[in-house]
């Protein structure tokens, strides 16, 4: 391929996909995925910044047992409205349709995606969804929480649930037609060479997400329509008072709304599978075991969906085998853990900030991962379901796992997406900033929740305080790691450095073509010759050999 | 713009444009099977819980009317089939005959069901909108039989507003057709729309022994 050596360029390409077209037209119109990429990546953060004002306001109320800051009804509404911006509008979409949008055509040598309208099209119907949501709660707010348990959801509450399901229901043709999109752009759209065991892990983790996208998101989405139905026609599919089964309800959201957990850790493991190799300088360890588990992740994730309901008098049976399955679910993720480990085994590892960003999600994802099997558990289950272990442990994958995922892969990819590199040594006390405060913030919850604090709940006992003050105080560190890489990061584009085609150096093709890249992403269509990381054949890239296998980059570490 | 028949800009080949397309009706209508299932789901799971109310509300709906629409729909599927083979022999007028055919078998379809949600509107059986299974039925079976109801035409509605899609669709492609648009070189649009067109015919061979034939006598 290309012979352009990587080190670090001096200007930016002459034409990108940021300057070929201007004005405010060129981008609501665009059907460029890189464009369009950029679109969510707005709408997401704010959506993150809106469930994070919601996340604010619930550890201040936390800071006293009796809770001063909102009345009881406000909290529910505060925890409910935390939880629905940030999964639906946040979690779900920020790795594919921001990243994975941006990169899966890049790293398969493609133009763009199969149906780049249809891509346009999503972001349109993620911006409807999103409004109807806003549209809640400004007018009165949500306090079902985000599962949406009827009858409560569908009869008792009083507050703006139908415009809330209306929008969660749009939304998930934005996730399905996303995911049809990657589907088919996987299958159809390769560069010559770029064979199925010569991608990179990152699109075979998206892969396995658009799976779980086009399977499951089509059944939460009937089942908030009957729900909404319920709701707006009193009719009675869930409610027990006219003969309606509110347990279907559960099981049905579950279908989904578990597989939607590996909706948001999929993609974040695609993206340190990426990270690893690269600042270890090693080709991955075990590339079929990884992009195998990727796949067995999303099968397998389809069978444990009762493990929420060992506590809704199930059949004792039904339960064993939904226990059984979620034990299951940890082999193909610790078969993860254990090669990214292993890819660090004598590697030249350097810890920039993508790095420690990849080493901090294998920590994180390790304790909520193990977290998650004490969850698994049915005698365990019974002490600590719905307590703050669970909401611990879940946010040890969510904000510890699929969080760091992205805001590692935004820093590696940056250089890419903006063709400028962000300011390295701000950004390394950034990513320590962010897991202090994680750590800080939730680990305390998974004493509390052991001690029997449960959740949802707007009060505690007084002798609990000491461990929400320091849960608390954790969240302000946490949102002070999230400001800092917003900040920098906007600065980076106007006054940061310019970054060349592939500063790191790292193997995808996507560091084959210019930074930021043209809009029809390469001048031919990229031939593959090579197999994927495999950094001691690729002297294109730059680094030099020192000792027998060992590899380093010839711009040496700043 | 792009006219119909062109390679668009991401692809290399027409071939490639070719299997993209059909790949991705696929893979949505794969979604779909989903989408209908989560409904068959709840159905399946109320209709065992409540077999016997069940079966009277059932026997209330007319079963020739269902029975000639099931016939209707299942020609509809024969003519659409026709037409994706006619344009790919390259008879031209033929493909505009078939997807006329098709586009009246299907408006037959939705007057039929028309009819028969009048009928149930008369009897006062439809849910949320004054209620009332039997005058004298007690306040349970009331409530199952609206029960019934109320899937009988979350399901129905569903699949008649897919019908109106693929209504849309013929008129957008007997326009086309008119135009001479499809040759054996050039016919994915009728083919997508054909594999569209069977997976809601086959989604109503599924609702009609559901929701009609079960415990009829």
């Amino acid at each position: 391929m290309s012979s352009i050596p990587s080190s670090i360029g001096n200007e930016l390409p002459q034409e990108h996909y940021l300057n070929a077209k201007y004005g405010i037209r060129s981008w609501l119109l665009t059907t460029d995925h890189k464009r369009i990429a950029l679109l969510y990546l707005v709408s997401v953060t704010f959506f993150f910044f809106i469930g994070g004002a919601f996340a604010t306001m619930i550890r201040i109320h936390l800071l006293t047992p009796n809770g001063y800051l909102v009345s009881p009804e406000t909290y529910n509404k505060l925890f409910t409205m935390h939880g629905v911006a940030m999964i639906f509008f946040f979690l779900i979409p920020s790795i594919p349709a921001v990243l994975g949008n941006f990169l899966i055509p890049l790293m398969i040598g493609a133009k763009d995606l199969a149906f780049p309208k249809i891509n346009l099209l999503s972001w349109y119907i993620y911006l409807i969804g999103g409004g109807f949501v806003l549209y809640s709660f400004s007018t009165g707010g949500l306090d079902t929480g985000w599962t949406f348990y009827t009858p409560l959801s569908s009869v008792y509450s009083n507050s703006a649930v139908t415009p809330a399901v209306i929008g969660i229901f749009i939304n998930g043709f934005s996730s399905i037609l996303t995911g049809l999109n990657f589907i088919v752009t996987i299958h159809t759209m390769r560069a010559p060479g770029m064979t199925w065991f010569r991608l990179p892990l990152f699109v075979w983790a998206h892969y396995a997400t658009s799976i779980i996208f086009i399977l499951g998101t089509p059944v939460i989405a009937i089942t908030l329509l009957l729900a909404g139905l319920e709701r707006m026609f009193h009719l009675g599919f869930f409610n027990p008072v006219l003969g309606g089964d509110p347990i279907l309800f559960q099981h049905l959201f579950w279908f989904y709304s578990h597989p939607a957990v590996y909706i948001m850790i999929l993609p974040a493991m695609g993206v340190i599978s990426e990270i690893v190799p690269t600042f270890a300088r090693k080709p991955i360890f075990g590339y079929t075991f990884i992009a195998g588990s990727s796949i067995a992740i999303a099968v397998i994730g389809f069978l444990v969906w009762a493990h929420h309901m060992f506590l809704t008098g199930q059949s004792a049976y039904a339960a064993l085998a939904f226990s059984f399955l979620s034990f299951l679910v940890a082999i193909p993720s610790a078969v993860k853990v254990f090669n990214w480990t292993s890819t660090l085994y004598k590697g030249s590892i350097s810890y920039d900030t993508p790095m420690l960003y990849a080493l901090g999600f294998i920590g994180l994802f390790l304790i909520g991962g193990l977290t998650g099997l004490f969850l698994a558990c049915l005698g365990l289950d019974i002490h600590i379901h719905d307590t703050y272990f669970v909401v611990a442990h879940f946010h040890y994958i969510m904000v510890g796992g699929a969080v760091m995922g992205y805001v590692g892969g935004l820093h590696f990819w940056w250089p890419k997406i903006t063709g400028k590199l962000y300011p390295e040594s701000l950004a390394r006390i950034a990513a320590v900033t962010l897991f202090i405060g994680f750590n800080l913030t939730f680990f305390p919850q998974f004493i509390l929740g052991y001690l029997g604090m449960p959740r949802r709940y707007h009060s505690y006992p007084p002798e609990f305080q000491v461990l929400n003050v320091m849960s608390t105080a954790g969240a302000s560190i946490l949102a002070l790691g999230y400001l800092l890489p917003m900040i920098y990061l906007v600065w980076s584009m106007r006054y940061g450095r310019v970054a060349g085609r592939n500063p790191w150096p790292a193997t995808g093709l996507e560091w084959q073509t210019d930074s930021p890249p043209m809009t029809e992403n390469f001048d031919v269509t990229p031939e593959v010759t090579w197999e994927p990381y495999d950094f001691a054949h690729r002297p294109d890239l730059g680094l030099q050999v020192i000792g027998e296998s060992s590899l380093a980059p010839s711009h040496g570490d700043d | 713009m792009h006219r119909t028949g062109e390679l668009y800009g991401q692809f290399e080949t027409m071939d490639q444009q070719r299997e993209t397309a059909s790949l991705g009706m696929w893979v949505f209508l794969v979604t779909e099977v989903l989408f209908f299932g989560g409904m068959f789901m709840t159905y399946t799971l109320n209709r065992s819980t409540y077999p016997d109310i069940f079966a009277e509300a059932s026997r209330s709906i007319k079963l020739w009317l269902g029975a000639v629409n099931t016939v209707v729909l299942i020609g509809s599927s024969l003519t659409m089939a026709m037409a994706v083979w006619s344009a790919q022999v390259g008879k031209k007028q033929l493909v505009t005959i078939f997807l006329i055919a098709t586009l009246t078998l299907g408006s037959v379809f939705l007057g039929i069901k028309a009819v028969e949600y009048h009928e149930k509107y008369v009897e006062h059986h439809i849910p949320g909108l004054n209620f009332s299974f039997e005058p004298d039925a007690d306040i349970a079976t009331n409530a199952h039989a609206q029960l019934f109801f109320s899937l009988y035409f979350a399901m129905t509605g569903l699949h008649a507003l897919h019908m109106i899609v693929g209504a849309g669709l013929l008129l957008w492609l007997i326009r086309q057709s008119l135009r001479g648009r499809f040759t054996p070189e050039y016919n994915t649009p009728v083919e997508l729309v054909g594999l569209y067109w069977h997976f809601v015919d086959i989604v109503w061979i599924f609702l009609f022994p559901l929701l009609y034939l079960i415990d009829r006598h």
